[in-house]
């Protein structure tokens, strides 16, 4: 099976579960098992060749311009920690069958897991640093789904957010000191980064990529003082506890630093900062565990100390140590594992977890007995069970570590967190199991049925396999995953129970005396613990949050109000600000281009167009003068565009300014006639500054761009020297509009088309709300003009309307080769029929609209779309042009392209839009009472001559 | 000749951002439209002016006008019509419902948006 199917598959089983668990809670189980085991079996098949010391990889190009590709790679390391994923996911599917209850949604939490497996997957199958960070992220979000899956109960609600801000911080810091390593390495390929140990240790930014990256490691596998995120999560229901802090999430970022381990390793940065850290997260979680009651807490800081454990070795940076990690690794997994699943049968049988209401169980619980004694002693490092042999070995090499010149500290530590952690799991099995047997258990414990404690079972099967065969059982998987991790020899070990009497041995023995010793003295230590105070993790995260809300508040609060003015000016502020900082901190460029020479007429423009606009805003009070100053504004610069050679714009220009005026004229006769004077002096002169400051910026960002030429060749060459040829026009702006960016244009008018459908559903909320009745209702205006629709304008119109609909005929049909096109003619045709509804009233003309305009849009949209489409057919992509010359007596030889069609599109879409647009905003002026004239002119001699001749 | 051209999109920047910054729904559409054309003449003026070229190909002649920047500013246009007929409605939408054209519920004070209650009716729209 290829690599990227391994990853993919837990992300499209995910969809699945949500369906399947309509057939019952079973079948849903076992699909999604099913998915799993698939994926297991992909990988397993790979297992041989990878124990044999090949590395499988599978290349997909993504993005290869960002160095972004979806290279999937298949070492030791990806297999071990594949494998742990899927075989402990399928375990755990199959545990949880059994353990949600009835009330609890199983399709969504198979889902939430299967894509939690698929993320995990993919980190340790991924060949490309940025590929592996999405799937980093993915982890953090779909853990935040598992943890917070009980939505009801606030601690878990607390554990997951406590959990995505954790690990998400440590995330972003993450992505920083990826891609510091991969500018450093020069790619973003594992492969090729793990080859680059000397250039990454020397290069300056070594030390700030290290941080940031084991950031990332120590959020996610809960190291100190990142570790308190970790017992919070134990909120989850206990499946997604065994699955994420046993083999999986916890374990991603021991991962990262073993994967990263050759090129980050073995400088005193990283000696001192990982070793120093596991250590102290070793001991701290061993000591907190001790003292926790609540079952699943006591192994969630034994998680914590065993993960500071597995941390400290990598830290070390030998190759021996690293074996080591590999092992325990392997051994924690599989016990944590167990030890989870029988807490959760604990709970589940007795309706507790809390260690001093339980105990003599042993002979109630005789299967779950076994199994949660053997997975606790051997987390104690008993002899004969595989938690002995990677705790020797993490002795082993502890006692020859200096520390900073001290020989004696680290063993003595390490000595320290081994004794805890015998103690603490002594404390496990005697306080639940062991003394005498209770009679206000919450409820009657008994063994749970197969399908709880099968799987259990199993890894417990594995812990004592593992712990009286190590070399036979395991010896393949750590010396090939070693390997990938020490990228060189390895070193010599061996996986044996007997070593002979070494030091190890002497501290092993040290440990699991102390800790029984530890134990039997646990009821008066534990009174001093509980008297001692301590700070308390979640009290310190929450006022830390508290504080960042506050300032995210404080600040929001000061920059975003509400008022859209005050945004306004943040706004134009900041981008003055940061314009004049790219400004002040860049080069300019030389200017390279000779201006244009001034002229009596185009200046004689510029003095119009200032005067107006100064006028406009010293009387934009006056709203009706307001709008004729716009609309001169607006005439000047379609001037303007006709001076710069730019005549299409000039059309577009001049008759989007009449339909836009006649737009807010239209908003005008609703609203008040004059803008009160409101604003202080001081608050005027504050806005004008911002005004002028930003117009200054503005002048002099044009400014610079005239006076330098294209940094880069421009595309427009293209566009000239091909439009004639490749798209059968001259006027080469409409052939971009119609043919080089069709796509876009297409685009456009299907927005252009939403805004009005927009603008006509809102005007339906308006029209349906209270407001609706009163605009129905209100008093008429006492300046009303006594003549609605006077006679001369209304005959004028009925006869500039055909010769304006030839006028847009014309322009349309010119388009191709001249200045005009669809958008044009579209605006002009508009302009046209809104004629008629001005002079003729809106009924009368609304009555004579036969389609209406919602379908105007839509077939303008489809017409385009379906020309697109149509290239197809002839086997070219989307929108291809394509024209030809034809002849027809007695007409002159002229011109077709499919291009026409999609103009025509164009067209519609343009003219339904701004009709439909306008229509709305005056169907608001409709009274009620007032019935519809069937005239369209209020006073009409003929209809009087007629009437007076009766 | 580039001189008046930037002074002319500067001067319209200005009004506009003045007029923006007030606090009536109408003044603010005004300022936004003065705002459109100083945008759409300075993305025409990234193809250089060029004054007195040729607007459609024809044979003999070597240079013309940038058109990619003017097609773009066409269908720019076009689509600042759309923009500026649904603020219209917005505004219009939302004086209709409070009897109120102002833009801000309370300009001073933070976290009045609150305890405006005639005005809240403002965000039926």
């Amino acid at each position: 099976m290829p690599l990227i199917l391994i990853a993919i598959l837990p992300f499209l089983g995910a969809l699945l579960p949500g369906l399947m668990i309509r057939a019952g809670r079973t079948v849903c189980a076992w699909t999604t098992a099913t998915v799993t085991a698939a994926a297991l079996i992909g990988l397993l098949v790979h297992a041989p060749a990878v124990l044999a010391g090949e590395v499988i990889t599978y290349r997909l190009d993504w993005l290869p311009q960002l160095g972004l590709n979806a290279n999937f790679m298949l070492d030791g390391l990806g297999l071990l920690f594949a494998g742990l994923i899927l075989g402990i996911g399928l375990l755990i599917i199959i545990y949880a069958r059994f353990y949600l209850s009835r009330e609890d949604p199983m399709g969504t939490f198979y889902t939430y897991l299967l894509l939690f497996q698929g993320a995990m997957v993919g980190i340790v199958l991924s060949d490309n640093v940025l590929l592996m960070l999405v799937f980093w992220e993915l982890t953090s979000l779909s853990s935040f789904l598992l943890i917070g899956y009980w939505k009801h109960l606030p601690e878990g609600r607390q554990g997951a957010r406590m959990a995505l801000a954790v690990t998400g911080m440590g995330g972003l810091a993450l992505i920083g000191g990826m891609l510091i390593l991969g500018q450093i390495a020069g790619s973003y390929d594992l492969s090729v980064i793990l080859t680059q140990k000397d250039a990454v240790q020397a290069s300056p930014l070594y030390l700030p990529a290290l941080i940031l990256i084991l950031l990332g490691a120590f959020t996610k596998s809960a190291q100190f003082p990142f570790h308190f995120w970790l017992p919070h999560a134990m909120a989850a229901p206990t499946p997604v506890s065994a699955y994420l802090h046993s083999a999986t999430m916890v374990k991603a970022g021991l991962f990262l630093m073993a994967r990263l381990w050759p090129v980050l390793a073995g400088t005193p940065e990283w000696f001192y900062i990982v070793a120093t850290t596991g250590l102290v997260t070793m001991v701290l979680g061993a000591l907190i565990a001790l003292f926790k009651d609540d079952l699943k807490a006591l192994l969630a800081f034994s998680t914590v100390s065993h993960l500071g454990l597995i941390t400290m070795l990598l830290g070390f940076g030998t190759p021996f140590a690293a074996v080591a990690a590999v092992f325990h690794i392997i051994n924690h997994a599989t016990f944590k594992a167990a030890l989870f699943m029988t807490a959760g049968i604990i709970d589940h049988e007795t309706q507790t977890r809390d260690i001093k209401r339980l105990g003599g169980l042993r002979h109630l619980m005789p299967v779950t007995f076994v199994i949660g004694t053997l997975a606790a002693l051997s987390m104690a490092g008993i002899p004969l069970l595989n938690g002995f042999l990677s705790k020797e070995m993490m002795l082993e090499e502890a006692e020859r570590t200096i520390w900073s010149g001290t020989p004696w500290l680290v063993p003595a530590l390490a000595t320290f967190g081994a004794l805890l952690s015998a103690a603490y799991s002594f404390r496990f099995v005697i306080h639940t199991f062991m003394g005498p047997e209770r009679h206000d258990y919450p409820a009657r414990p008994h063994d749970p049925g197969f399908g709880l404690w099968g799987a259990p079972a199993l890894l417990v099967v594995l812990v004592v396999v593992i712990g009286i065969l190590p070399a036979a059982v395991a010896g393949g998987l750590v010396a090939a995953a070693s390997g990938a991790v020490i990228g060189g020899d390895l070193p010599y070990y061996s996986l044996k129970i007997w070593h002979g009497i070494t030091p190890a041995l002497y501290m092993s023995i040290i440990a699991l005396a102390g800790g029984a010793v530890l134990l039997a003295l646990h009821r008066p230590l534990d009174r001093l613990w509980q008297a001692t105070p301590r700070p308390e993790a979640k009290v310190i995260f929450d006022a830390l949050m508290a504080g960042v809300v506050w300032l995210a508040r404080a600040i929001t609060a000061g920059v975003h109000n509400g008022s859209m003015a005050r945004s306004g000016a943040v706004f134009a502020v900041t981008i003055v600000v940061a314009g004049y900082a790219a400004w002040a901190g860049g080069a300019q460029a030389p200017a390279t281009r000779d201006l244009l020479p001034l002229a009596a007429v185009p200046l004689a423009g510029w003095f119009a167009l200032m005067l107006v606009t100064l006028c406009l805003v010293f009387w934009h009070h006056q709203r009706l003068v307001a709008l004729i100053l716009i609309g001169v504004i607006g005439l000047i610069v379609s001037v303007g565009f006709v001076y710069f050679s730019a005549p299409d714009l000039a059309l577009t220009q001049a008759t989007v300014e009449v339909v836009t005026v006649i737009l807010l004229l239209l908003m005008l006769n609703f609203i008040p006639k004059t803008t009160p004077f409101e604003s202080s002096a001081g608050r005027r002169l504050r806005d004008g500054a911002i005004a002028v400051a930003v117009g200054l910026g503005a002048a002099a960002l044009t400014f610079a761009l005239q006076i330098t030429d294209f940094a880069q060749p421009s595309i427009s060459a293209y566009h000239l020297a091909n439009s004639k040829t490749g798209g059968g026009g001259t006027n080469v702006v409409n052939v971009i509009l119609v043919d080089f960016r069709g796509f876009d244009t297409f685009g456009e008018i299907t927005v252009l088309g939403i805004a009005a459908l927009v603008i006509f559903a809102l005007t339906e909320a308006v029209l349906a709300s209270p407001v609706g009745k009163w605009l129905a209702n209100r008093p008429l205006n006492p300046d009303k003009a006594g003549d609605a629709h006077p006679l001369m304008m209304v005959v004028a119109t009925r006869v500039m309307m055909p010769i304006a609909l030839v006028v847009g005929t014309y322009i349309f049909l010119r388009g191709h080769n001249e200045p005009g096109g669809g958008f044009i003619a579209g605006l002009i045709v508009a302009i046209a029929l809104v004629m008629q509804y001005m002079a003729s009233g809106f009924d009368w003309a609304a009555a004579r609209q036969r389609f209406p305009y919602h379908g105007i849009i839509a077939a303008g949209v489809l017409i385009a779309a379906l020309t697109g489409v149509g290239s197809w057919f002839a086997g070219r992509p989307f929108l291809t042009s394509s024209f030809g010359y034809f002849e027809i007596w007695p007409i002159e030889e002229f011109e077709l392209a499919t291009a026409m069609a999609f103009d025509v599109g164009v067209f519609l879409c343009v003219v339904g839009a701004v009709m439909l647009a306008l229509e709305s905003l005056a169907r608001l002026a409709r009274r009620s009472g007032v019935r519809p004239s069937p005239h369209a002119m209020d006073v009409d001699p003929s209809r009087d001559v007629t009437a007076g001749g009766q | 000749m580039e001189y008046l051209f930037s002074t002319a999109v500067g001067a319209l920047t200005a009004g506009g951002i003045y007029l923006v910054l007030r606090q009536r729904t109408f003044t603010v559409i005004l300022g936004i439209s003065l705002l459109t054309y100083a945008v759409n003449l300075f993305l025409f003026a990234s193809g250089r002016l060029s004054i007195n070229l040729p607007a459609v190909l024809r044979y003999g002649t070597e240079t013309y006008g940038d058109p990619l920047p003017q097609a773009l500013v066409l269908t720019a246009i076009v689509i600042s019509f759309g923009m500026t007929a649904v603020i219209v409605m917005l505004g219009l939408g939302a004086y209709l419902a409070a009897r109120d054209d102002r833009i801000d519920l309370d300009d001073a004070t933070p976290g009045a948006t609150d305890t405006a209650p005639a005005q809240g009716k403002g965000d039926m729209t």
